[in-house]
């Protein structure tokens, strides 16, 4: 019954985090957001009793996605700004 | 206006085929039949500890091979898509990369021994405790990327990286075809002699395949990262 | 019915991950930047993981790791089912590949002149 209810509230904690990720203006805050929904999910799936699964959700979700995520952004030079939209704007720099 | 609409039928849709689903199947009382098979069985066919280990390796051990197939493909499609070349970027990058921090110099000097120490801890020790080859070999990607982040202008050795790759998936498929000639089937692990159940040589060949698998998900790891940053030829 | 014997009667671990696929979908079809459906996506596949693996979710039992906590003779008596998490395992990594494939298309649109919005795609012709 406590692990129910330890996870119903980690299930709300993670569809918060989820909703934030989606609302984001910036896109770090949301890079951010889904690194911390994988991590709440690995903590849930450890409480039902699935060690090598929230071990390998740990790492991957909250440890490697994240880092793939801010090199890809640094690389294609995109703004923080979601809405920012710097068309013909290219890697070199002003290359049409 | 009209899109919004759209897009709220779309959630509400699948909302109405979806949560009546999740919301009334109840909390199963005990396993089925296959998996309470392979609960009892394990033990004495494979002498592995942790079940889902013999699962992933030796039960459904061919689902595993198509896995670390897709995980191949992608590097390689990441790895053709971000070239240097098809980037745009010259053969001189412009060293404008500010140097790493201090602290960050310092702790990679003493951290990158003990994750890869650790990672091949974890898939070494795959049968008897929580962990296994990709757990095992994100943390030896993580120590690569560490080393990446410490020192920005160093490059990953793209030949190591695919000979390691290459070599430990034909191996993998190798001890898979040695199950299927001197045991009973396709990556059968009782090529090598089981063991005693909990020691660490033991459930036959799982501990070497999952080695091999962790090897080669470390390496196609450090590869997308590899690429991502923007260094591969 | 009260709020006790609702929450005792349904799977919580598939109730979470079925609103956060509904959570990620909405993310994916209402956001038109490229790398907020990367982000959206990510949130979708943990969603889908999560409901997997509320088929093997059996209260007050352990996990499926012969110790001195739950030996072989008692095995299949207090163990969670080993089955979903197997496949979970795999699909976890799939979807770091299929981020990472998604991000790599990101990048190329941007480095090759396009915009980081979905809509100025719009025109594209065969």
């Amino acid at each position: 019954m406590l692990v129910d209810a330890a996870i119903l509230v980690s299930g709300f904690v993670m569809i918060a985090a989820g909703i934030g990720a989606v609302l984001a203006r910036s896109l770090l805050v949301s890079i951010l957001l889904s690194g911390g929904v994988s991590l709440v999910a690995s903590l849930v799936f450890l409480l039902m009793g699935a060690p090598d699964v929230a071990m390998t959700e740990a790492a991957i979700g909250s440890g490697l996605t994240t880092v793939v995520y801010l090199y890809a952004m640094a690389r294609a030079r995109q703004p923080d700004e979601e809405d920012a939209d710097p068309l013909g704007d290219a890697v070199k720099g002003g290359r049409r | 206006m009209m899109r919004r609409v759209l897009v709220f039928l779309a959630v509400a849709g699948l909302a109405a085929a979806l949560l009546p689903l999740a919301l009334g199947t109840g909390v199963p009382e005990a396993p089925g039949a296959l998996a309470t098979a392979y609960l009892e069985d394990a033990p004495g066919d494979f002498g592995a500890a942790n079940v889902v280990t013999a699962i992933v390796v030796s039960y459904r051990g061919f689902d595993t091979l198509g896995e670390v197939a897709v995980l191949f493909a992608a590097t390689a499609g990441v790895g053709a898509f971000l070239t240097r070349k098809r980037l745009g970027i010259g053969d001189a990058e412009p060293a404008d990369k500010p140097a790493a921090t201090e602290i960050l110099v310092t702790a990679t000097g003493l951290l990158t021994g003990l994750l890869v120490m650790f990672g091949v801890y974890i898939f070494l020790h795959g049968h008897l405790t929580p962990g296994g080859g990709f757990q095992g070999g994100v943390v030896i990607a993580t120590a690569l990327l560490l080393g990446l982040l410490a020192r920005p202008e160093s490059k990953l050795s793209h030949g190591i990286l695919s000979a390691v790759e290459s070599l430990s998936g034909a191996a993998y498929v190798g001890m898979g075809l040695a199950g299927a000639f001197l045991a009973w089937g396709f990556l059968d692990p009782r090529v090598l002699p089981l063991g005693r159940i909990g020691s660490l040589v033991s459930a036959g060949s799982i501990p070497v395949i999952y080695s091999l698998i962790g090897l080669k998900v470390g390496a196609e790891l450090s590869g997308i990262l590899d690429a991502l940053k923007g260094d591969r030829e | 019915m009260s709020i006790l014997e609702f929450v005792s009667r349904i799977n919580p671990v598939a109730a979470s991950g079925a609103v956060l696929v509904l959570v990620g979908v909405w993310g994916v079809l209402a956001r038109p930047n490229l790398f907020k459906i990367a982000i959206a996506t990510s949130v979708l596949e943990t969603g889908v993981n999560l409901v997997i693996l509320s088929t093997g979710y059996i209260r007050g039992r352990t996990a499926p790791i012969l110790d001195s906590a739950a030996d072989a003779s008692t095995a299949a008596a207090r163990m969670t089912d080993p089955v979903p998490q197997a496949l979970v395992l795999t699909a976890i990594v799939i979807g770091l590949a299929v981020t990472a494939l998604q991000l790599s298309y990101a990048v190329r649109l941007r480095a090759a002149g396009g915009g980081s919005s979905i809509e100025s795609y719009g025109d594209e012709k065969w």
